[in-house]
């Protein structure tokens, strides 16, 4: 078992109460990623940034400084969006940013802010986190009070506001351009496509890159140590450092930060240093690698490593670095329709596909369980999530059947990638653990009969 | 209830001032309507419009889509239990369906004395500590059902209050008027070309 032992480089503080300050986070090396992107040029340190290949960290895992790059020259103002809405099913790590080292992202966002060239940056916080709204707010105020926010940053010419932001409750918000209506003041709901980048319009109508908590927290460690140290760690595809949470069953759940693509997912669920591994007599039964909308993996895929250029290929995705483990005592028919009826419940309902068909999915997933399903539902639930991810869906190979994988990304007939990721937990238990479903419609059919393969763990 | 009191209206202005645009203060002015009375009203609402120079239907348009506007008085601790994935995992359904046998309300209800309303919700972010719980967006992580029983003990007898404010106190940490204010959102001043070290 290989685990890297590198230094965390965006968790680093996390259980040092004094970074919490301005004046314990200077003493950490604070803003001195800042002041190195000063002394540059912008476009210094936007190539900088491309150099170090960072990947976004909020789920699609694309290039942060190609995004930058995108935004069309001379049509400013340009602003900045930073997207703390996590709220995908199985995923906290940007709350462990955002609560324990708020002046990193902070300082993130100002380096980005310069990079770009923003007029204003706005950070939004999910509505639910207050905790994480009052540090961030804090942290912004003693920018300001040191001259390290707002008009002549550090002396410099270079000025821009930065305002904290609450959400109000919506998973969908978390989807950029839905984040972009929210943040202007209207209903949440993603805006159609082209153009797929707000850098071509996005907030106010004007070009906005909008980045995750902890894509812009790696940004003052990459300026203070060079994009060549960012690379240097890492795979050729996955540099860096990543945050996974990992929950469900095992016996250490935690946000663990652990060097980018070598990491495998047996090491962070089994390895003392992380998870600690399942409960006394307990095997997996399966994971969901990268939150509620990453199809499933299994066992026999345990030895993949945490990158995403080899978990797409494989059938899943790496998400939002949420690892959630499910033993064998769980009844995946009843965690499938929890998942399903979260994205019933979230659904913006702008797409119909979607609309319905969540809402369908749930009303006839809630049956089975209920011991009300008819013989052909579960035919009749492919057939509706095809309708809103054209097949073949993406899923993992099953190598002892002969199954090849297929690749992420999913298909959609949806605006976004709400409606196909309904998909995911719902075909995943299917194919997977079809006799248990047929126990639940059995039910229906005589219903003297009590059998119901597994009931879900009730302790720890 | 009421309208936005004189000293909110000041503050709405203040937060109206940090957009380049005056819609975007919408949200936080629904959070701030809901801090003064524990919920949103329609009277808020009314004033919010006029405030922001929207019609009163943009308004509730946008407060109808968030989970967290409560358009009706609510109790004053919101227990809101998460049954997501982790949580189901590790109990969070029977924490719910214990919660609500232990205040006598179905998941939705509040209770006859008006001090607690529970509600069933989506993940909260707080996986690695399931099952977890909101309490007015407080988080309790690892609930048993013998803590929760503690934990509405402790609401109900204010051993919380500085822990737990009252529904609609989100953050109590006021925004600061920064005397460094660049104010250049409206106009989008690029950066020199070349560099900002003078």
């Amino acid at each position: 078992m290989t685990v890297s032992d590198v230094a965390p480089i965006v968790s680093a503080r996390r259980d040092d109460p004094a970074a919490l300050t301005i004046d314990g986070y200077l003493a950490s090396g604070g803003y001195e990623g800042l002041r190195a992107a000063l002394a540059r040029t912008p476009a210094e340190v936007l190539d900088e940034v491309k150099a170090a290949q960072l990947l976004g960290r909020g789920g699609a895992g694309f290039p942060a400084g190609q995004k930058w790059g995108f935004l069309p020259p001379g049509k400013t103002p340009y602003y900045l969006v930073v997207n703390g809405d996590e709220s995908e099913p199985g995923t906290c790590k940007d709350r462990v940013l955002l609560e324990r080292d708020p002046h990193q992202l902070v300082e993130g966002v100002l380096i980005c802010a310069y990079a770009i060239g923003a007029a204003q940056a706005f950070i939004y916080i999910r509505g639910e986190m207050p905790l994480a709204h009052e540090r961030v707010l804090t942290a912004v105020a003693e920018a300001y009070e040191r001259g390290l926010a707002g008009r002549n940053i550090d002396g410099t010419d270079f000025s821009v506001d930065v305002v904290v932001h609450w959400g109000a409750g919506a998973y969908i918000v978390g989807e950029e351009t839905a984040l972009i209506e929210s943040l202007e003041g209207r209903r949440g709901m993603p805006r159609l496509k082209p153009p797929y980048f707000p850098a071509a319009i996005g907030l106010y109508q004007q070009p906005t890159v909008v980045n995750n908590v902890e894509t812009l927290s790696n940004l003052p460690w990459i300026l203070r140590h060079g994009a060549a140290a960012f690379t240097a760690l890492g795979t050729e595809k996955a540099h860096g450092t990543r945050l996974f949470a990992i929950s469900g069953h095992v016996r250490r759940p935690g946000v663990y930060e652990v060097e980018y693509g070598t990491t495998t997912f047996r090491d962070v669920i089994y390895d003392e240093r992380y998870a600690g591994g399942l409960g006394d007599g307990r095997e997996l039964k399966a994971f969901i690698p990268g939150g509620a909308s990453a199809p499933w993996l299994f066992p026999e895929h345990l030895d993949l490593p945490l990158d995403p250029s080899v978990v797409g290929p494989a059938g899943s995705m790496l998400g939002s670095g949420a690892i959630v483990v499910m033993d064998d005592t769980t009844d995946v028919v009843k965690a499938a329709l929890r998942l399903v009826r979260f994205y019933a419940h979230e659904s913006c309902g702008k797409c119909t596909p979607c609309r319905e068909g969540t809402t369908w999915l749930a009303t006839i997933l809630s049956r089975i369980v209920r011991g009300g399903g008819k013989a052909d539902d579960l035919e009749l639930m492919l057939d509706v999530a095809d309708n809103i991810s054209p097949p073949p869906f993406p899923r993992a190979g099953w190598a002892d059947r002969g199954i090849e994988p297929i690749a992420f990304p999913y298909r959609r007939t949806t605006i976004c990638d709400l409606g196909p990721s309904v998909v995911s937990p719902l075909r995943s238990a299917i194919e997977r653990f079809r006799p248990e479903f047929d126990a639940y419609l059995a039910l229906a059919l005589d219903p003297a009969r009590t059998g119901v393969p597994v009931e879900v763990n009730r302790g720890r | 209830m009421a309208r936005l009191s004189a000293e909110n209206v000041e503050l709405a202005r203040e937060i109206i001032g940090r957009y380049p645009r005056s819609r975007s203060a919408l949200i936080p002015l629904l959070h701030l309507a809901q801090e003064q009375d524990g919920w949103v009203s329609e009277e808020a609402m009314v004033h919010i419009a006029e405030l922001l120079d929207l019609t009163p239907a943009e308004v509730l348009g946008t407060a109808s889509f968030y989970e967290m506007f409560k358009r009706e008085p609510v109790g004053r601790y919101l227990l809101n239990v998460c049954t997501n994935i982790s949580c189901l995992l590790l109990g969070g359904e029977e924490l719910l369906e214990h919660c609500s046998a232990r205040l006598g309300v179905p998941v939705g209800g509040t209770t006859p004395d008006g001090l607690f309303s529970l509600e069933e919700v989506e993940c909260v972010a707080a996986c690695t500590e399931a099952p977890a719980v909101q309490v007015n967006y407080r988080y309790f992580p690892e609930v048993t059902p013998e803590s929760a029983d503690q934990l509405l003990d402790d609401l109900a007898a204010g051993r919380l209050d500085e822990v737990v404010p009252p529904h609609g106190t989100l953050s109590r940490v006021r925004p600061p008027t920064p005397t460094r204010w660049a104010g250049r959102g409206r106009e989008g001043l690029a950066i020199p070309p070349g560099g900002v070290r003078p």
